[in-house]
């Protein structure tokens, strides 16, 4: 494909001029005529059974149209189902009633909702409703839930086990045996703490019901609106072709947007009972107690290898807390994304991996910015450097001897995946002579500077994204197709409007997406429009999330965009009396190969393509068309990461000196974009080594249950990152390109935790649980000086 | 009990009735319908609502309509003037200082203030300033980028651009 200079340019973002003026409509903007607010009333209680709701005075209070309970809706809406069925992993999928009609199951679960003609009077009224509770005992650690005696959260699911699910490659049983023998055998227990995931825009639903069309029209915060709408439609009844699901402005997602909760139905139920539009915005502490949370694992792990640093196998089991009912995509999160990436960048011949869901009364655990891939990670990079320590090794050399070799691509792994593309070492080394690593191990010899020890922490990755092959995702247990549709419409002034089944949300796909259609077309890029979000105007699409849109999606528009080249390449032959195979496009223009003066404009033929006047024979008018990717594998971006921290002993503080962060998303549409993806993943990575986790008292209360409580970080707690590329495509995309999405958040977070430990070596501390905050690590200094 | 307030917002002057306890940004947002001013939390913690109110910025999520009687506001949408840009949302375009922009209009009222107050500022201090906005998006340093860029700007001197 010929590179223009569109393509691969740091064009600025075409959404933007919207977004600083404040013209923009995200979903709380919306006002209906008649519209009407709702307040969810949540349970205090982590554990209880519902004794009795008397929504009496709430139904008095001035402005309030109506007061529903679960009871209510039991009737009217189906339990929210779960999206992804994981397969020989004895799955159980207890109902997840819409509102909670017996028992709550965790602080947050909704349990009424009130309706009323705005907000204030909406929240006035939902502390007016009196619900009695009976508390039961409740669990939120998820190896005590999984033990013996553990309060019992579902009948459906004893133990509390949602599944058990394993993957296993090569002989682990071997390979351990072998290096008992004769090499080391590494092993820890990691905690990977709970996150909140922290979309600025809070989540908001506006549903309409025309009962006399019988359509439903939610306007809300999804990243994903045509799932949305079949779920939408499973749970209300209401026929699909019903229904319209629109994504307006979305103020960030990180996964937290994607599962359909069941505040969405409830509010459509609302709007179709008091045949009125409701609109109900979640508050912060809301947004905290029931919108999913990521990552909450615990993981016992071993790493065997011969004793020249050579890895020979993994094995170890995880315990995945998946809070109190199974959410959108949640058992495949720990498992597929988790468990198939934990060889990461290695040729690690032998593994045996088993993870065990487990339902607690915590609030549902789903994806997060990564989505088991950094929990993966985390785990091998960590083990790579327990290893390099116990042998005395560098810990950079370890990764090299370990990485799999470049001419071994498409490399089959351990565990099944067939990696693309890759070439680990190039970006290793220019991470490290970016962050001056050499120069850097002989100042660290030197020994501490006023308490201040240095450390220095990599972390070399391979994720998976562009997901992802529909058939793989069936055989997986996902509950839909992970293809993408585009559709490229020329208008007859020669305008373009593109539409997508993605649904970015500040992933700046408007401006990439029509980069991508100007290379292929020739037109100048303020000529086309991209439209995504609405099931109104697009036909199917699976949306965005696991770094996919510019992959597939960005694949689709590619393929679609070459199928209208190929039409408009017809009607130019026949306008111009030439073979099509004399003709030659170039940046907008059909030309007779050696007569560029017998010549038609891509706007020339768009024209012509609608006035129909004279088409060549079988060819039909207008000029569009739609292209179905379905992509034939994944793609595995990779890179390597180098931290640099310095630990005050006397404090426990860190401080992130550098960071250098090299990545290899094959190609790049716009390098500005890349960038702020790649930066905005390490901030959220960086603050989950640092300061972020979740935290809940024994009886299930959220003590990190605000912004003043829970530490989103600031823009003076970090340096100014360096990044770098290097570029290997993907051999299977359209467009060469892996995805980024992701990136920051996978490989952050063990370079910092490699970085501290490092720092802290001297002490003879070889591990510590994140996050790793000042009392953390002071603690873990005293305790080691005492020994 | 209603009391009547008057204010000027971005050079429009209102007068409402409007409840003691309703929040300032719900005057805004609500009542007014300029919703580029957004709510991020309910702790006083996002900024994602700051707005300017006599010349200062102010988290309007913690200021009642009542007191903004009498008030000079700037929001969001009272930035550009006859069609222009204002520097700062100059900067943010040019540098790549938004993804979501959820968090934008009130990240932009929160750094002019801080370019009114020091117009050349270092990257610590920028970063300094902007510590009551909180941005999950971007990993802040395009966001730094735009407001130097909108800080050399406002100097009157050459804007560079940093991106790539
Ligand atoms: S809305 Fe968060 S500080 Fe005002
Ligand atoms: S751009 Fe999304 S929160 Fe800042």
């Amino acid at each position: 494909m010929a590179v223009t200079k569109l393509f691969g340019a740091s064009i600025k973002r075409r959404e933007d001029p919207r977004l600083i003026t404040g013209m923009a409509t995200y979903t709380d903007d919306l006002t209906l005529p008649g519209m009407a607010y709702a307040q969810i009333v949540r349970s205090p209680h982590a554990h209880a059974r519902i004794v009795r709701i008397d929504a009496a005075a709430a139904r008095r209070h001035p402005g309030v149209v109506a007061v529903f309970t679960g009871r209510d809706l039991a009737g009217a809406l189906k339990p929210i189902p779960t999206a992804w069925l994981i397969p020989n992993a004895d799955l159980k999928t207890p109902p997840h009633p819409p509102l909670a009609v017996d028992t709550v199951r965790y602080a947050g679960d909704g349990v009424a909702v009130v309706v009323a003609t705005d907000r204030y009077a909406a929240r006035d009224a939902a502390q007016l409703v009196e619900v009695t509770y009976e508390p039961l005992p409740a669990v939120v650690d998820q190896i005590t839930a999984a033990g013996p005696g553990a309060p019992q959260i579902h009948a459906e699911a004893p133990g509390n086990l949602a599944f058990r699910w394993a993957v296993q490659g090569g002989d682990a049983g071997a390979a351990f045996a072998e290096a008992q023998r004769d090499g080391v055998v590494v092993s820890q227990r990691f905690v990977n703490q709970r996150l909140i995931p922290n979309a600025i825009e809070t989540r908001s639903v506006l549903a309409r019901y025309n009962s006399g069309s019988g359509e439903l029209t939610v306007w809300y915060t999804t990243q994903n609106p045509h799932i949305a709408r079949f779920l939408m439609s499973v749970v209300t009844g209401i026929p699909e072709q019903k229904i319209r699901i629109i994504a307006p402005e979305v103020g960030g997602g990180f996964g937290s947007k994607i599962p359909f909760y069941p505040d969405e139905a409830v509010v459509a139920f609302c709007a179709r009972a008091i045949g009125r539009p409701v609109k109900w915005t979640e508050d912060r502490r809301e947004n905290y107690l029931a919108t999913i949370h990521g990552r909450d694992h615990i993981t016992d792990l071993e790493l065997a290898a011969r004793t020249d640093g050579t890895v020979t196998g993994i094995r170890g089991k995880t315990w995945a807390n998946l809070g109190a009912y199974l959410s959108t995509a949640a058992p495949g999160i720990p498992t597929i994304l988790h468990g198939l990436m934990l060889p990461g960048c290695y040729a690690i011949p032998n593994l045996s991996y088993e993870v065990q869901g487990v339902f607690t009364n915590t609030a549902p655990v789903d994806a997060y910015r990564g989505a088991g891939r950094p929990e993966a990670t985390y785990l091998i990079e960590r083990m790579m450097d327990l290893l390099a320590a116990r042998l005395g090794m560098d810990p950079a050399e370890v990764r090299r001897k370990n990485f799999i070799p470049p001419d071994r691509f498409p490399y089959t792994t351990a565990a099944g995946l067939q990696y693309d593309s890759g070439n680990y070492t190039p970006a290793l080394e220019r991470a490290l002579e970016a962050a001056e690593y050499r120069r850097l191990r002989s100042v660290q010899q030197q020994g501490p500077k006023d308490n201040r020890y240095l450390g220095i922490g990599l972390s070399t990755y391979v994720e998976i994204c562009g997901l992802g092959p529909s058939a793989v995702a069936g055989a997986v247990g996902f509950q839909g197709g992970l293809w993408e549709s585009a559709t490229v419409r020329l208008h007859p002034t020669g305008k373009a409007t593109v539409f997508t089944g993605t649904s970015p949300h500040g992933q700046g796909e408007e401006t990439t997406f029509a980069q991508i259609v100007a290379e292929e077309l020739g037109l100048p890029i303020d000529d086309i429009e991209v439209v995504h979000g609405d099931t109104g105007s697009i036909s199917m699409g699976w949306g965005t999330y696991g770094s996919r849109t510019t992959v597939v999606g960005g694949a689709a528009i590619a393929l679609a965009a070459r199928r209208v080249r190929d039409k408009a390449t017809k009607i130019a032959a026949h306008l111009l009396e030439a073979a099509e195979s004399d003709l030659v496009f170039d940046r907008g223009r059909f030309y007779v190969r050696g007569s560029p003066d017998r010549a038609k404009s891509i706007q020339d033929v768009t024209l012509q393509a609608y006035l129909a006047w004279n088409l060549p024979a079988g060819v039909e008018p207008s000029l569009e068309a739609s292209a179905y990717y379905d992509p034939s594998n994944f793609t595995f971006p990779f890179g390597a990461h180098v931290a640099v921290v310095k630990v005050d002993a006397e404090t426990g503080e860190v401080e992130l000196r550098r960071y250098v962060a090299v990545d290899d998303c094959g190609r790049v549409i716009n390098p500005m974009i890349v960038d702020g993806q790649v930066h905005g993943g390490l901030v959220q990575g960086i603050a989950q080594a640092l300061w972020e986790g979740a935290a809940y008292s024994a009886e299930g209360q959220l003590l990190t249950g605000s912004m003043a409580d829970y530490a989103v970080p600031r823009a003076h707690m970090f340096p100014r990152f360096v990044t770098g590329r290097t570029e290997t495509p993907s051999p299977h995309n359209p467009l060469g390109v892996k995805g980024v999405g992701e990136t920051g958040t996978i490989a952050s977070t063990p370079a910092i935790v490699n970085a501290v430990v490092d720092a802290l070596r001297p002490f003879g501390i070889t591990h510590l649980d994140m996050p790793l905050t000042p009392e953390r690590v002071w603690t873990a200094i005293r305790t080691h000086a005492r020994r | 009990m209603k009391h009547k307030i008057s204010l000027t917002v971005n050079g429009t002057t209102y007068t409402h009735e409007v409840e003691p306890r309703l929040l300032l940004v719900h005057y805004i947002r609500d009542v007014l319908g300029l919703t580029g001013t957004h709510i991020g939390c309910d702790t006083t913690s996002c900024g994602a609502c700051t707005i300017h109110m006599n010349g200062k910025a102010v988290k309007s999520c913690t200021v009642l309509a009542v007191q903004a009687d009498g008030a000079q506001l700037l929001t969001v949408e009272g930035l550009a003037r006859d069609g222009q840009l204002h520097p700062i949302q100059e900067g943010f375009w040019e540098e790549h200082g938004l993804q979501c922009g959820f968090c934008t209009p009130g990240m932009m009222l929160a750094a002019l203030e801080l370019l009114q107050r020091i117009p050349d500022p270092t990257e610590e201090q920028i970063r300094a300033g902007i510590e009551g906005n909180l941005c999950r998006c971007t990993g802040y340093q395009h966001i730094v980028n735009a407001i130097q860029y909108a800080a050399r700007k406002m100097r009157g001197e050459e804007p560079r651009k940093a991106a790539v």
